[in-house]
């Protein structure tokens, strides 16, 4: 579904210096596939959804979605970032409203879709609070939501656990599993985390710092539906080993 | 609790004030100060009372010069910030500007602006305008400007327009920043009044103060400011009011 080839992007910063925040990145994500990028801090994880979204130009390189080259936003996609980013003077149930209002679909006949979702999500009586009443598990989960309702075929992840805490991280990243169980999509997440990469993934994507590289795409062999239980598998245990080694023995080098 | 915490936000400051009313008053009496020099509280409000009606005429005058300043403020601020931090040329042009017009001292100006403007409401409201604006203006521009960029991101990604983006995300996101500076703006406003009616005015609170002072009437001069403070307050009360209604999301949820 989607096409990198050979992905370059070099920013200018204010002073005029150049910056490669990406280099020769190529993938390709299957349709309904869960891809995770993992990698150190400044390994360009969040240009490249940035890139995919179309919300930023590649400099090298190109990236097509079904065969269209992406040169601008196309809408078809839900976004979810580390912060929950909820509108404060809207309710839960308007603020999952928001991402077919700015598409310019119309809210009224998505308000059934949308309890739907928050039932989905556990949400279910929450629909009239303010999303400062919420704690900020149930804030992404809102967010969650405001990316599915559209129901894009891409959802683009950045760090969309990385504020919670290691107890409601765990549990959104089984929930987030459940849900696209239910809906399938193509999901590209990144993460800081090893385990919660492989945990998530079909395929994980471990790349290294400055600029941001591909060091090895990993085939996840594990069953699915995934569960708690999953992360005592054996296999787990030496894909983790795996990540780790071509993150941390990349660092010795340098 | 609820009775601790009357006692502590209302009687408190109540007795305080009483208790130095009481004190201001005394010290009048025991001392023998002449009227002119420092009125007691009691005459203050004895003169007050003898001027009710001629007050309201005054209070009047100085009510709508100070809200036609501030709702210029408002109408000339807000699009001003909209326009710096939309486009950076514009940015450049004119922030220096309004900062130039912010350092200039405002009382320097309001004679000129009488001379220019003549004598009747409008260089009183043009100089409530001057001093308000810059709170407006600063203050709508930062909260223009601390829309998350990843509310921005997303908007873009939906293909919203920038006049959308604006409409529904920075435009409500900016909100409390717009009332922080309108409060500011508000009582700045009722001060810039005052300050074109000292330079030149039959009417109005400020001319109150001025006639009464040039008369030894520091009783009547005190009454005056007395009011004035009451207006700036009310003001104040009534732009937070609005602010409430305007954006209920803020309120603290439930009681703590």
């Amino acid at each position: 579904m989607i096409r990198l080839d050979a992905v370059g992007k070099t920013y200018r910063t204010r002073r005029g210096d150049l910056v490669r925040a990406v280099e020769d990145v190529t993938l390709h994500v299957q349709n309904n596939e869960f891809v995770t990028l993992v990698g150190p801090s400044g390994c360009g994880k969040s240009t490249l959804l940035k890139l995919v979204a179309g919300l930023t130009p590649a400099t090298r390189g190109t990236i097509t979605i079904r065969d269209e080259p992406v040169r601008e936003p196309f809408g078809d996609v839900g976004f979810v970032f580390q912060q929950p980013v909820l509108l404060p003077w809207r309710s839960v149930l308007d603020n999952v409203l928001f991402s077919v209002e700015m598409l310019g679909l119309e809210p009224r006949q998505y308000r059934k879709p949308a309890l739907d979702l928050l039932e989905l999500t556990g949400l279910s009586g929450f629909e009239t609070k303010y999303p400062r009443e919420l704690s900020g598990g149930m804030q992404q989960r809102v967010a969650i939501c405001r990316a599915l309702l559209p129901d894009p075929s891409l959802l683009l992840m950045d760090e969309p656990f990385g504020a919670l805490d290691a107890m409601t991280r765990e549990e959104m990243s089984l929930e987030l599993l459940r849900i696209w169980e239910e809906r399938r999509k193509t999901i590209l997440f990144v993460t800081h985390s090893i385990p919660e990469a492989i945990l998530l993934a079909d395929r994980v994507v471990v790349m290294t710092p400055r600029p941001g590289r591909v060091a090895r795409i990993l085939d996840v062999h594990l069953p699915r539906p995934r569960t708690i239980e999953t992360e005592f598998d054996p296999r787990f245990k030496a894909a983790s080993d795996e990540v780790r080694a071509l993150i941390f023995t990349r660092r010795a080098e340098r | 609790m609820i009775r601790r915490r009357v006692v502590g936000e209302w009687l408190v400051p109540a007795v305080t004030l009483v208790g130095a009313l009481l004190v201001w008053e005394a010290a009048t009496r025991v001392f023998h100060v002449p009227r002119f020099v420092m009125p007691a509280p009691s005459a203050i409000v004895v003169e007050g009372w003898d001027w009710r009606y001629r007050f309201l005429g005054h209070a009047w005058v100085t009510l709508y010069e100070t809200l036609g300043g501030f709702a210029l403020s408002i109408a000339v601020g807000v699009p001003l910030a909209v326009l710096i931090v939309y486009s950076p040329v514009l940015r450049s042009a004119l922030y220096p500007l309004i900062v130039l017009a912010q350092s200039v001292p405002k009382i320097a100006i309001a004679p000129v602006l009488l001379l220019v403007l003549g004598y009747g409401a409008i260089p009183k409201v043009v100089v409530a305008f001057l001093v308000a604006f810059f709170p407006v203006v600063v203050d709508t521009a930062t909260g223009l400007a601390a829309t998350p960029p990843e509310l921005l991101d997303l908007s873009r990604s939906y293909r919203a327009s920038a006049f959308k983006t604006f409409v529904k995300v920075r435009l409500p996101m900016a909100m409390p920043f717009m009332f922080a500076g309108a409060k500011v703006a508000i009582t700045l406003a009722v001060i810039g009044a005052v300050v074109g009616e000292f330079v030149g005015s039959d009417k109005g609170l400020g001319y109150v103060i001025l006639s009464a002072t040039s008369y030894w009437k520091t009783e009547l001069a005190f009454s005056s400011m007395i009011l004035l403070s009451l207006m700036a307050i009310l003001l104040f009360g009534a732009v937070s009011l609005v602010e409430r209604l305007v954006c209920p999301w803020l309120a603290p949820a439930g009681d703590e």
